[in-house]
């Protein structure tokens, strides 16, 4: 009964979606303002309708209803409630309706918070999203619908990927689609724009909390998949420049270029179009992304529950959506004059660097995934490209990046010259010249990560220049200039915020760029030296958990003969798809990682593989306060008050 | 500055930033692209010494060999095997009859130094790159259903097997 109710739910939501991408788009070219007037509720009825039917898919999940093919498939009785739950969208079908869920409420959200929009840009947006929608739905209703029964009903399910049995399926899926979708509706902005023909101003200024929001999503599910890999896969790294993994760097590059732009349209007028074509672009990643990861077409170590058949489907939803959005703009975009005349060095000189940088770093990181793909189409020769070649293609992009990254936002728009900004980051730069020395001076020779340091001090310096600039240290009083840094405005700080997010990452993966590992088969009893440490191999043992059997290694760390510390890394075995996982132990003290990983046992001894990684939580870290950073901008009070017609409102107030 | 003269800016900086993204790439494509070979690629063709490439397919029934931290196996196709040596934790779906990628060089005695042994998260996944050296040495028609166990690879001969 629940799993037809919620297929029933899907079909009620397809159709509101037909009605939502036609009724505000026609009445919006009309002028009829009760059928743009439609959107809205529309908006709101589809997503109440997707909500039913995920709620009635977790309700499936959580009772293991077996007579439903997607559980059977992907779950187990003896599964924790809390894997049951996440499960539901650990798996192809659940994971596309939880996409459309969150489509759904993004355009509920636009329906919601968009009353300020003038009402024909909020309906053709409304309507985008609806045809977006649309196509997601029937995919999922024509070659993926999780509701499918089997009869007679098998006794239990088999079971989920013990990988995904975690905490962070819980968390990094919904996290990562809020950020895809999210630009979803700079999208819809954007093609409304280009249907209107008109981008100005308050066009950024819509769109900007957006692509804002999205990102900040985006990047938090980044961060915590990048951190979910760390810990469970076992191998001690955090970034592998696999395809799965860089079709989410993707529209993140895309999206922090949108994020920027956006800024100069609003302040300016200036970068329209190209802004236009960066939401564009940024949710054609998305798509792609969402392509590559479903269809299982690159050889990914994050591939599961692929399906290269269904994967057409999603591929020519995004031949339609991309094309006829970039036809759109290819018609439409001529027509929008340019405007707001600056000078090559100023603020806006600066962000169009920073725009072309990450486009770049987009352009490279793109060509380097889809690569083998399309050499294995033209020629049927097989190739991987791996992290030597991103290291080394994107890095020279990147460090003109994060020098400008400092320096830009201290420049004047209009009009600026680079020496009186320099003179206000000298004590920056001397910050990250002496990283830089007393990097090899510590860690020794390595250059890389010492340039990392000076990189990662040059943006956290700079960050700080920045706010103390313009809260006046050095020009007024000290208690002037902390009510001054009181009062800047939010976006101001959550700009300085990010950047130094950034920085703090940077720390991060530098110090990833120092990490050593060890390997040592040690019988019980036996020890080894690493890291400072003695370590030694107390005992394997059994162990039992609620749906896996495991075999435990105690590991005892010793300093000048004193137990220091005990780790226990395990292997689990699942009976259900008779697979191993190894959980690794990691201790931290914030300032570095000792991760030990269990392998296999062979005559009396077990191969033990250690780590060392230093500063491994700052690159997650640094992601939070990136997205702190955004979530200070968005809770500016230009962006609360944006819409003329609250403004309106407040004026009628005060008369 | 004219609209005319900042625009000529900007088109010379988007040259500037695309042509030396196009450089960057081509310059580490050069130096970082890796190849896939199955045993009989190897067999044909001997690969260049010194340069890593990726290795795939299955792992030999019966021919993992532990001792201590070093790890021996063979990895075939069918046609051709390969005898591998890994040093290092494997990973968790590494099994026997299983298929296999492993990127590394190959030594002057003809084994395969493997520097890394690629994992995947699911257990019925079969690499792509496997696939299809299995299929290309015809010993695999994805059509008949699952691989026949990896024991059996080296009695088969292609046209038996396409015979049956």
């Amino acid at each position: 009964m629940i799993p037809e109710l919620g297929h029933f739910a899907l079909i009620l939501a397809a159709m509101l979606a037909v009605a939502q991408s036609v009724l505000p788009l026609v009445g919006a070219q009309r002028g009829d303002s009760r059928l743009m007037g439609s959107a809205a509720p529309l908006a709101i009825a589809g997503f109440l309708a997707v909500a039913v039917a995920f709620a009635s898919l977790i309700w499936s999940y959580a009772t293991n209803d077996t007579t439903v093919a997607n559980v059977v498939a992907n779950s187990h009785s003896a599964k924790p409630m809390i894997y049951k739950i996440s499960g539901t969208w650990g798996n192809h079908e659940g994971s596309m309706v939880l996409w459309v869920l969150v489509l759904a409420a993004c355009a509920a959200a636009v329906a919601g918070f968009g009353r300020g929009l003038p009402s024909a840009l909020q309906a053709r947006a409304i309507a985008v999203l609806g045809t977006i929608s649309l196509g997601f739905l029937a995919f999922i209703l024509l070659t993926s619908n999780p509701f499918e029964r089997v009869w007679p009903p098998p006794r239990d399910g088999n079971g989920l990927n013990p990988l995904l049995q975690d905490f962070g399926l819980a968390v990094h899926p919904p996290l990562l689609y809020a950020g895809y979708v999210g630009f979803a509706v700079t999208f819809a902005f954007a093609v409304a724009a280009l249907i209107e023909g008109r981008v100005d101003a308050a066009w950024g200024r819509w769109v900007r909390p957006w692509a804002l929001a999205a990102w900040s999503f985006l990047t938090l599910g980044i961060a915590i998949g990048s951190w979910w890999a760390y810990y469970e896969l076992g191998w001690g790294g955090y970034w592998f420049w696999d395809p799965v993994e860089n079709a989410s760097l993707l529209p993140w590059l895309a999206g922090t270029a949108l994020v920027h732009s956006a800024i100069v349209v609003e302040k300016r007028e200036a970068l329209k179009i190209w802004t236009v074509l960066l939401a564009l672009l940024a949710f054609a990643l998305s798509l792609l992304g969402t392509f590559l990861v479903r269809s299982g077409i690159l050889n990914s170590v994050h591939s599961f529950a692929s399906d290269p058949s269904r994967g057409v489907f999603i591929l020519v939803l995004l031949a339609i959506y991309i094309a006829g959005a970039f036809l759109l703009f290819a018609w439409r975009a001529p027509a929008m004059a340019p405007t707001g005349i600056f000078a090559p060095v100023s603020r806006e000189g600066s962000l169009v660097l920073n725009n072309l940088l990450l486009c770049s770093i987009c352009a490279v990181v793109l060509v380097g995934t889809l690569y083998p793909l399309f050499l294995d189409l033209l020629t049927g020769q097989m190739i991987s490209v791996g992290p030597p070649f991103f290291n080394s293609a994107v890095a020279p992009l990147a460090l003109p990046l994060i020098a400008g990254m400092a320096i830009g936002p201290m420049m004047p728009w209009k009009r600026a010259s680079l020496w009186p900004v320099l003179q206000r980051l000298w004590w920056a730069a001397c910050l990250a010249l002496l990283a830089f020395v007393l990097s090899l001076a510590v860690a020794g020779w390595h250059v890389l990560p010492a340039f990392g340091f000076a990189c990662a001090f040059w943006l956290i310096g700079g960050a700080a220049a920045d706010i103390a600039d313009r809260a006046g240290l050095g020009r007024t009083r000290l208690a002037n200039v902390l009510h001054r840094a009181r009062g800047l405005p939010r976006s101001a700080w959550g700009a300085a915020v990010a950047h130094a997010g950034v920085g703090v990452t940077l720390l991060g993966i530098s110090g990833m760029g120092l990490a050593t590992d060890h390997l040592a088969a040690l019988p019980p009893g036996g020890s080894t030296q690493f890291a400072g440490y003695e370590w030694r191999l107390d005992g394997v043992r059994d162990a039992t958990g609620p749906n896996f059997t495991a075999r435990r290694a105690t590991v005892t760390l010793l300093r000048d003969g004193r137990p220091v510390r005990v780790m226990e890394p395990s292997r689990r075995f699942f009976p259900q798809g008779r697979t191993t996982t190894t959980e690794a132990a990691i201790h931290t003290n914030l300032l570095r990682d000792l991760y030990a990983v269990l392998g296999e046992e062979h005559e009396g001894q077990a191969v033990l593989r250690l780590h060392n990684n230093p500063l491994a939580p700052w690159i997650w870290l640094g992601a939070f306060v990136m997205a702190l950073g955004g979530a200070l901008s968005l809770s500016d009070r230009r962006v609360r008050i944006a819409a003329p017609a609250a403004k309106r409102r407040e004026a009628e107030v005060t008369a | 500055m004219t609209r005319k003269k900042r625009r000529l800016y900007i088109l010379l900086l988007c040259a500037i930033g695309l042509g030396s993204a196009t450089a960057l790439t081509l310059t580490a494509f050069q130096d970082n692209l890796v190849f896939f070979r199955s045993p009989s690629d190897i067999a044909r063709e001997a690969p260049p010494p010194g340069r890593a490439f990726r290795l795939g397919g299955l792992v030999e029934a019966g021919s993992v060999e532990r001792g201590g931290a070093t790890i021996r196996f063979r990895v075939t196709d069918g046609a051709s095997t390969i005898p591998v040596t890994f040093t290092g934790v494997l990973p968790d779906l590494f099994r026997e009859g299983q298929g296999v990628v492993a990127q590394g060089v190959m030594r002057p005695d003809g084994s395969f130094a493997a520097r890394e042994v690629l994992a995947r998260h699911d257990e019925t996944y079969m690499p792509p790159e496997v696939a299809d050296a299995l299929k290309r040495s015809g010993h695999w028609n994805p059509a008949q259903g699952a691989p026949p166990p990896a024991a059996s690879w080296n009695t088969l001969t292609p046209e038996r097997r396409s015979g049956s």
